[in-house]
């Protein structure tokens, strides 16, 4: 079966890969990119482990075409460190212990960093409706909300 | 699989028409995309219609209607404005789908086209009378949107067809719409029940109404006898009573664990009472 070129832009860098068209964005950004920090969890649109952004829209990378993504904007949990300086929200997930296996983690920073783009100053309850599609097993989610809620403040009083 | 990225919709078509094989539209994959991991659909075509001109748009027509493209997502319906304004119902319940990630790809048109019975998208569409505009072989034809679903994840589009758009009419004065549906948590879950009311008011008399019920019958379906129950009247107790048992005698649902028949049945009366409320402030400006 022949393969499909793309080229797309992964955090900010031009890349391109050869794909199957039935091969999902998140399989080819962890085996023909080489980033494997998006996870796939249930690889059916239901726990956000493989969440990124396209275009801007936070989405399901496994949920999504590779053949989709060309000529679009991905981002992912890659790009949101700053060379060695983290972002407030992984600082923030460190501080309050807000992860345990790892897995849900990456997804949920990519939507937490989304929803405080586009809303700076969510309430607890705007927070979790947002992260409803971000399941994890292992912290019971008090946690996470704590870290998320507890970074928005800090990225509030620094701007 | 072949995966296609026609450019217009005729070349969609004809994809789809020369096809032998099994075809899927694509636009935001959100049943697709999980049918075909999970190896219940394995399409030998894929034709993805994000490359058609204005299948993101969503324009009001010159009769204050409103056309919503294809390949719009629920999140971009949400974030549209004057689309809510006008068809608060149309917009709340497609943004009842999934999660924020699945917010960001859905879409109206594979809602319908998914042919669920619980699809939260198209029950307030039933209620506004919309129609969608189909394509094929055959040119091109507007079909009303209750016309579409033919059981549980079928359609009567035929091979090579395919819907090109959704077409909302003007709101006009004094109308208000609403959707409501039962679910066992707050959120990321399919409608154990589901109702939308459409109605329009002179004073505090209903003048017209629709009461569409979805996840209670094979098909979403409009329940004349509810609306005929309210049409008329200032919404008060009695109507709603009225409106209530003509919801429930509508039901002929399935019996699952996460409604049973006779639940999914009550239910549908409560759920038929609470939107008619709400449909009936928005008409009245009470509320938005």
């Amino acid at each position: 079966m022949s393969k499909i070129h793309v080229t797309t832009t992964v955090n900010g860098d031009e890349v391109e890969y050869l794909c199957d068209p039935r091969e999902t964005l998140l399989d080819c950004l962890r085996d023909r990119v080489g980033l494997t920090g998006a996870k796939e969890g249930c690889g059916t649109g239901d726990c956000g482990a493989c969440s990124v952004t396209l275009d801007g829209r936070l989405v399901c990378s496994c949920l999504v075409l590779g053949a989709e993504a060309e000529g679009k904007e991905v981002t992912t949990i890659e790009g949101m460190a700053t060379g060695d300086t983290l972002h407030p929200l992984q600082r923030k997930f460190i501080e309050h212990a807000a992860l345990q296996c790892g897995i849900c983690t990456p997804g949920i920073l990519v939507a937490a960093k989304a929803l405080l783009e586009k809303n700076p100053d969510p309430t607890e309850t705007e927070m979790r409706y947002w992260l409803a599609g971000n399941l994890c097993r292992c912290t019971g989610y008090d946690k996470i909300i704590r870290a998320v809620m507890d970074a928005a403040q800090e990225m509030r009083e620094a701007s | 699989m072949r995966y296609h990225t026609p450019s217009s919709f005729e070349d969609a078509t004809a994809i789809a028409a020369r096809a032998t094989g099994t075809t899927r539209y694509l636009a935001g994959g959100t049943d697709v995309l999980v049918q075909l991991r999970s190896d219940v659909v394995t399409p030998d075509d894929l034709i993805d219609v994000k490359h058609i001109p204005g299948v993101k748009d969503i324009t009001q027509t010159e009769d204050g209607g409103w056309r919503i493209g294809v390949a719009v997502a629920g999140a971009e319906m949400t974030e549209h404005g004057g689309l809510g304004r006008d068809w608060p119902g149309i917009v709340e319940g497609m943004d009842l789908i999934g999660s924020t990630q699945v917010q960001g790809r859905a879409t109206l048109t594979g809602n319908l086209c998914n042919g669920s019975p619980a699809a939260d998208g198209v029950p307030a569409l039933i209620a506004a009378n919309a129609t969608v505009t189909v394509s094929g072989p055959d040119g091109v034809r507007d079909v009303a949107v209750e016309a579409i679903p033919a059981g549980p994840g079928k359609t009567i589009l035929a091979r090579g067809e395919m819907v090109t758009a959704v077409n909302v009419p003007a709101r006009g004065q004094n109308g208000g719409d609403a959707y409501l549906r039962f679910i066992p948590r707050t959120e990321m879950d399919i409608a154990v029940v589901g109702c939308a009311v459409n109605l329009t008011v002179e004073g505090d008399q209903i003048t017209s109404a629709r009461v569409v019920l979805g996840a209670v019958a094979p098909t979403i379906r409009a329940v004349e006898d509810a609306a005929r129950a309210i049409i008329g009247t200032t919404l008060d107790d009695a109507a709603l009573d009225a409106l209530d048992a003509a919801a429930s005698a509508a039901c002929a649902p399935i019996d699952d664990k996460r409604g049973t028949i006779e639940f999914r049945t009550e239910v549908a009366g409560v759920l038929a009472k609470r939107a008619a409320k709400i449909a009936y402030a928005r008409a009245r400006g009470e509320a938005k």
